[in-house]
């Protein structure tokens, strides 16, 4: 079954690496995602796993079939491109029965393919239909009935709903992972929506500057972030400068600017280091008034905005530093923009990150 | 400051809608009166007489072989043109070497030679003892048919491959992609996806294959030998003038522009709608034929027809006149001795008509491409204009130029240089009109918007969007109007006895003035020298530009 092995993959375009040193094991029926910032070497990566594209190092290995000299019409894949590149001189049923005819299968057997697909995308009756008269999800469906019925086990998506409206994109991107699933397939998205490899994904790889940064489920990448980049990408943080002044059994002391003191449980760092404290949104409380506490800070309303589900505030902290918060609009009692407040977060809920050499700034960005 | 303040005039006339109107009204008179009408006009004011050739059987019966072998050879060359040209245009852009580019330049060099120098390489190359014939110890191909076709190959090969390389940059690979990850081997993709998709630039470099070949005289006339072909029939009754001459003339060009319009608009019609035979598939051959040693062997026969067919040959004109630089030709031809002052003096009339017909076709063309590529007609009007611009560069250029002299001479006040004008005008206005409207028609309309709400009037958005954008397609206009001018020699000799330089060569040729083939190449070298350096310098101007 397709099980998909990268060993030391490099690629470079000149001067820059696309892909730096990559490993990564996609196992048989996952649903894996790849996610970066535009740039990060995820489409390259992907493209090398088809054979679109060949790697200047390393090895690929499908099936624990070595693939690096196999061209991509034998790697028994299939692949839907963000454009969908639906041939724009066929309609789609000869989109569909496409991959079948070429690889000579029997007319018949091709027909019952591409019936079956068109029917699970529910497009079968819109097979004489030329892409020029579909609209986006509809030929994005059928990019994908294409790949399916082709008979590819391994199934490669590369910003598949890209291309698409918000509304549709939601819709079609459970039922990916539902074709997925049913038809027992391994699948690799990529995609730089971190929301959307989140909904859908078992496990999720997190790219930058051609380098994996970490491979998790959505839920250890969202709870236990290994990289500041990663705590930023996935979610969203807070983050707080200070440098580590007590170190117990227990937990960790961080003096903020201004002698603000939180401690965390997060105990990897040693006394005196430099760090940063990343702190979700929502995991930050936000009560009226000034109340002393552990891991309490005072501020005031800066910014107040309401999003529908959730409101958001941008409170200004007594040390000049600014944080977000997020809270379930129907749930909480709004406040007002200069309202004093106090700010509080749990121990067990903040990681603290060495603080990059090269700037907190220039680590976080997405360029 | 005068030239900033021309500009603001300009800018507020253009924002009057009477002016605009007004302007494309005179693009829209220029093309009908001095394009598109005259050559209609012309056949229909000498229609009575074509009966004198039905009168005549021997006339007649020359006339329509020579009609035939006209269709027959551009038909036959184009289909070759398209088989070659294919598979090197393919080299081109998929080869994957950065050296193969430079074949891009290569093969454009045949394109940018005048015909008539390129007609007296190739038979220097292929029938003169100073040739490839010299292996052989006798002449390999004589001039007839047979060397017509290895010319016509020459210069219309490029067409295709440049044709061809521009419609491979442009194709979005993901369709191939697409195809290799749903199973297909490489050819299968090539010939079910890519070649499908790329239809309508097969067709149009075919075309464009065929106008070439069905429309050259002067290089032709050089390698026919006693063969005649359509242009070569007209320009031997011309000078022959046997009696009935006229209404032959008029007959032969009436057919000859009724038949190229018709391949023309058939081709057009019925080309979008010829299906390629995509369904069928077989996958082991196929999978076998895109095997590396097979794709090894297709490039190496598609570099050796280029080199052998067509870029040696066009460039071999350059040995003799290499002699002719060392052995004293030169010197005579510097200070204009002998048949070196007529020489001069017709170099300098083929670029000042080229000139003038550049600067003419721009302004008027501008207008028109503009009409077209925004239909600014409406569609169905901005198409049919679409076709009509296309007329000239399909009707054979001595026809063209028979009926053209027929209808100016009806005015006497017009100078012979004023008729020589009008032909090279209406000749080369399709190149201006077509080259621009394709630029202006990829330029995407938001930017002109975009520049209209940030307060750009109409004229400012033309000299600063629509121009900087479509810059290299002007020049490139520019210059296909200006080489085609001065390589034309067919309709020159229909409408006037005076000698531009492809004229004078092919007399020399023929031996009407007598030249030593030293001479001769030198002749041919210098015209080539020349429109290299104008093209270096219009590339530099293009350049220097935004």
């Amino acid at each position: 079954m397709p099980e998909v092995r990268l060993v030391n993959v490099t690629k470079k375009y000149g001067k820059i690496v696309a892909v730096d040193n990559v490993s990564l094991q996609v196992h048989d029926r996952e649903y894996f995602s790849l996610i970066g910032p535009s740039g990060c070497g995820k489409t390259t990566l992907l493209r090398i796993i088809a054979g679109l594209v060949q790697p200047d190092e390393g090895e690929v290995y499908i099936e624990n079939r070595f693939v690096n000299p196999i061209p991509p019409e034998d790697r028994g894949i299939g692949f839907v491109f963000q454009e969908y590149a639906l041939f724009p001189h066929m309609n789609v049923w000869d989109n569909v029965t496409y991959g079948p005819r070429v690889k000579a299968l029997e007319s018949k057997e091709s027909e019952k393919l591409g019936r079956e697909m068109l029917e699970m995308v529910r497009l079968f009756e819109r097979l004489d239909a030329y892409p020029s008269e579909l609209s986006g999800g509809m030929m994005q469906r059928v990019a994908l009935a294409r790949a399916l019925a082709a008979g590819a086990k391994l199934l490669l998506l590369d910003e598949p709903l890209g291309a698409l409206d918000a509304k549709i994109r939601q819709e079609l991107r459970y039922d990916l992972r539902r074709f997925v699933k049913d038809l027992e397939l391994t699948g690799i998205h990529v995609t730089h929506d971190q929301a959307e490899a989140m909904a859908i994904s078992d496990r999720i790889a997190v790219m930058r500057k051609g380098k994996i940064l970490q491979v998790g489920t959505p839920q250890e990448l969202y709870l236990k972030p290994q990289h500041i980049f990663v705590a930023n990408f996935i979610g969203e943080s807070n983050f707080l400068e200070g440098y580590i002044t007590k170190l117990d059994n227990n937990e960790s002391t961080i003096e903020l600017r201004g002698e603000l003191y939180v401690q965390s449980l997060d105990k990897r760092h040693k006394k005196g280091e430099k760090v940063v404290v990343a702190v979700r949104p929502e995991v930050l409380a936000v009560e009226k008034g000034e109340k002393r506490g552990k891991n309490s800070i005072f501020g005031h309303i800066e910014e107040f905005r309401f999003e529908g589900t959730n409101i958001r505030y941008e409170i200004r902290l007594e040390n000049g530093d600014v944080v977000v918060v997020v809270r379930p609009a129907l749930m909480v009692e709004w406040l007002n923009v200069g309202e004093k407040v106090t700010v509080s977060f749990p121990v067990e809920k903040s990681f603290v990150f060495t603080y990059p050499e090269r700037g907190l700034k220039r680590e976080l960005a997405l360029e | 400051m005068a030239g900033s303040s021309i500009i603001k005039f300009l800018d507020s006339l253009s924002s009057r809608s009477s002016v605009r109107y007004l302007i494309y009204s005179c693009s829209l008179a220029f093309f009908f009166a001095l394009i598109l009408v005259p050559p209609i006009l012309g056949i229909v004011l000498k229609w009575n007489t074509m009966a004198d050739i039905f009168g005549n059987s021997s006339l007649m019966s020359r006339a329509t072989s020579a009609i035939y072998a006209s269709f027959a050879i551009a038909l036959f060359v184009s289909f070759i043109d398209v088989i070659a040209g294919l598979p090197m245009a393919w080299l081109i852009t998929r080869g994957g070497f950065k050296w193969l580019r430079s074949l891009d330049t290569l093969a454009d060099i045949p394109f940018i030679i005048p015909t008539v120098a390129l007609g007296y390489s190739l038979l220097l190359f292929w029938n003169k003892p100073e040739g490839i014939s010299s292996l052989f110890g006798t002449s390999l191909v004589s001039p007839g048919w047979l060397l017509i076709i290895l010319l016509h190959f020459a210069f219309s090969y490029p067409v295709v491959v440049r044709v061809m390389v521009g419609a491979l940059l442009d194709y979005k690979r993901e369709y191939e992609e697409a195809a290799r990850t749903l199973g297909a081997a490489p050819l299968t993709a090539d010939r079910t996806v890519t070649l499908s998709i790329l239809k309508p630039s097969l067709i149009a470099s075919f075309i464009l294959a065929f106008a070439r070949s069905v429309s050259e005289t002067g290089a032709t006339m050089m390698v026919a030998g006693a063969f005649e072909n359509g242009p070569i029939f007209i320009s031997n009754l011309k000078t022959a003038q046997e009696p009935g001459y006229e209404g032959a003339l008029v007959f032969v060009s009436f057919i000859l522009i009724v038949i190229s319009c018709t391949i023309f608009v058939t081709i057009r019609l019925l080309g979008p709608r010829l299906k390629m035979p995509i369904k069928k598939v077989w996958p082991v051959a196929e999978r076998k034929l895109s095997s590396s040693g097979v794709t090894n062997l297709r490039n190496g026969i598609s570099l050796l027809v280029f080199f052998l067919l067509v870029l040696i040959p066009s460039l071999f004109v350059a040995l003799p006149a290499f002699y002719a630089v060392t052995n004293g030709t030169l010197n005579q031809a510097i200070t204009g001795a002998g048949i070196w002052q007529e020489y001069w003096q017709s170099l300098i009339l083929s670029y000042s008509i080229g000139a003038i017909a550049t600067l003419l076709n721009t302004i008027a063309g501008l207008p028109m491409a503009v009409l077209i590529a925004r239909r600014r007609l409406g569609t169905t009007l901005s198409s049919v204009l679409d076709v009509l611009v296309n007329i000239p560069l399909i009707v054979p250029s001595i026809a063209l130029g028979i009926s053209l002299s027929i209808f100016w001479k009806n005015f006497a006040f017009i100078p012979e240089i004023g008729l020589l004008i009008f032909v090279h005008l209406s000749i080369t206005y399709p190149y201006m009109v077509r080259s621009m409207a394709a630029a202006i028609e990829r330029v995407n309309i938001n930017y002109e918007e975009a520049a209209r709400t940030l307060g750009g009037r109409p004229f400012t958005v033309f000299r600063t969007i629509i121009l900087p954008l479509t810059k290299y397609s002007l020049i490139a206009g520019a210059v296909m109007v200006f080489t085609r001018s001065v390589s034309e020699t067919g309709a020159t000799l229909a409408v006037t006895e005076l000698k531009t330089a492809p004229v004078l060569l092919v007399n020399w040729v023929k031996g009407v003035v007598p030249a030593t083939s030293l001479e001769i190449g030198l002749g041919c070298g210098i015209l080539v020298l020349f429109s290299f350096i104008i093209l270096l310098v219009l590339r530099l101007f293009a350049k220097r530009g935004y």
